[in-house]
């Protein structure tokens, strides 16, 4: 039996649910080429009709911050409360802002 | 969707990995376990312990491998369903099954395995599937009874699942679980009509529910007491609740179930224990559990024979479909220079 080698290349799978919403991740799949991971992708995630767009991308081509610089990265805006709205105390009687 | 609750070793493969843990590796280890602690969430770029990789590359394959060994028995019904209707109703599920192996199969090579790997294990019988597969699907009833009970214990076994500390495991069971709840209702709503029939027809119920009740109970995977590795599965969050639990479960759930359709539980013992509030059940026989997972059951190579000669007579049809793509790939380049 000879399976070595000969593997298609890895897609990632994107679907929109709904017009109107965005594309959201939804798992992989291995494919030939972008024609058949499209077709594969509608086999595969959208049986039951969880799409009505599919975008597929080579794994390969994504780029992916690095879990180590998850700190660096994403720790700063823990302290910059004042970027959001329920910092500032505006008097009862403005009502909605 | 179908998986044994727990986790048997592969074949041994001659290669093992001598460990040297370096401070560098304890400092990990410490940052792994706390976040294990706080039921936090283990994404495929993270780093974690070798035994913690191995072990979930193990047993999502052998979950893969289920989905896929597990539309065979169901697959030899498709041609001989009795109504058009019940033969779409097979086609999805069948094909439910093999949508379930390929986020499985995704789900591990997440983890650095690759899918020829897997293959490759699944195909020379080191890596083991879901024993329930090596049995033979006698009649029709079967196809109801693995729908309503083999699919009622997988989904048991699954809904834990979908809150693994892995990721991508957590996240394929997810989208599973919402495509599971269908496939146990269609079997139990084709025994149902079965029940409405003829005399014949309710006795092969019946005699379905006789064959598989035993086989279901076991696929939960042997009593706490006698499995060993289940207690790492729980530390490192993979496995939420125990064999036992699970398996008592199914029988409570079970025993309504049963009674509104009309049969039978093959089991003289099982019976409700007012102290406990569960109901009791009998002895599981270990040893034809055991029999089968290592490879002595009545369909073992029947099953695997199928799977590599569909896999093997497919073998052209992924050749010529990458022939294809580097064909396209090389003339858009000459149009493109």
């Amino acid at each position: 039996m000879t399976t070595a080698l000969k593997e298609w290349p890895l897609w990632e799978v994107f679907v929109r649910s709904k017009q109107g919403l965005e594309h959201k991740h939804c798992g992989s799949l291995h494919a030939a080429d972008a024609a058949q991971a499209l077709d594969m992708a509608r086999d595969v995630y959208t049986r039951r009709q969880e799409g009505v767009s599919i975008w597929v991308v080579p794994s390969a081509q994504i780029t992916a911050s690095n879990p180590d610089e998850k700190g660096e990265l994403f720790d700063p805006a823990a302290d910059k409360i004042y970027r959001h709205p329920t910092f500032y105390e505006i008097p009862d009687e403005v009502g909605h802002m | 969707m179908y998986t044994q609750s727990f986790n048997v070793p592969d074949a041994p493969d001659g290669k093992t990995v001598p460990l040297a843990p370096s401070k560098e590796d304890a400092a990990l280890q410490a940052a792994f376990d706390t976040r294990i602690d706080a039921d936090g969430r283990i994404e495929p770029q993270d780093w974690m312990p070798e035994a913690y990789r191995k072990t979930l590359v193990r047993q999502i394959s052998q979950h893969a491998h289920s989905e896929i060994v597990g539309m065979l028995p169901e697959g030899n019904w498709i041609s001989r369903a009795p109504s058009l209707k019940r033969k779409a109703i097979l086609i999805a599920k069948v094909q439910d099954e093999g949508g379930h192996g390929l986020y499985l199969y995704s789900a591990a090579e997440t983890l650095g395995t690759s899918r020829d790997q897997m293959l490759e294990g699944l195909h020379s019988g080191r890596a083991k599937y879901s024993s329930i597969f090596n049995y033979p699907t006698l009649t029709w009833a079967d196809v109801g009874v693995i729908g309503w009970l083999v699919d009622g214990a997988a989904i048991m076994n699954q809904i834990p699942l979908c809150r693994c500390s892995y990721g991508p495991y957590a996240r394929a069971m997810v989208r599973v679980c919402k495509e599971e709840s269908f496939h146990q209702r269609q079997g139990y709503e084709a025994l149902l009509v079965m029940m409405t029939g003829t005399e014949e027809q309710k006795a092969m119920v019946q005699d379905a529910v006789d064959r598989w009740w035993w086989k279901c109970l076991a696929m939960f995977g042997p009593p706490d007491a006698d499995s060993p590795n289940s207690a790492q599965g729980m530390r490192w969050g993979i496995k939420r609740v125990s064999n036992d639990d699970l398996r008592q479960k199914f029988v409570d759930a079970t025993v309504p179930q049963a009674k509104v359709l009309g049969v039978t539980l093959p089991d003289p013992d099982l019976k409700w224990n007012e102290e406990r509030q569960h109901h009791d059940y009998g002895r599981i026989d270990w040893n034809e559990f055991w029999e089968t997972v290592n490879g002595n059951g009545p369909c073992n190579k029947e099953r695997l024979a199928t799977r590599v000669k569909a896999h093997n007579d497919g073998q052209w049809v992924r050749d010529a479909a990458l022939a294809h793509a580097r064909k396209q790939q090389s003339r858009n380049m000459k149009e493109a220079a």
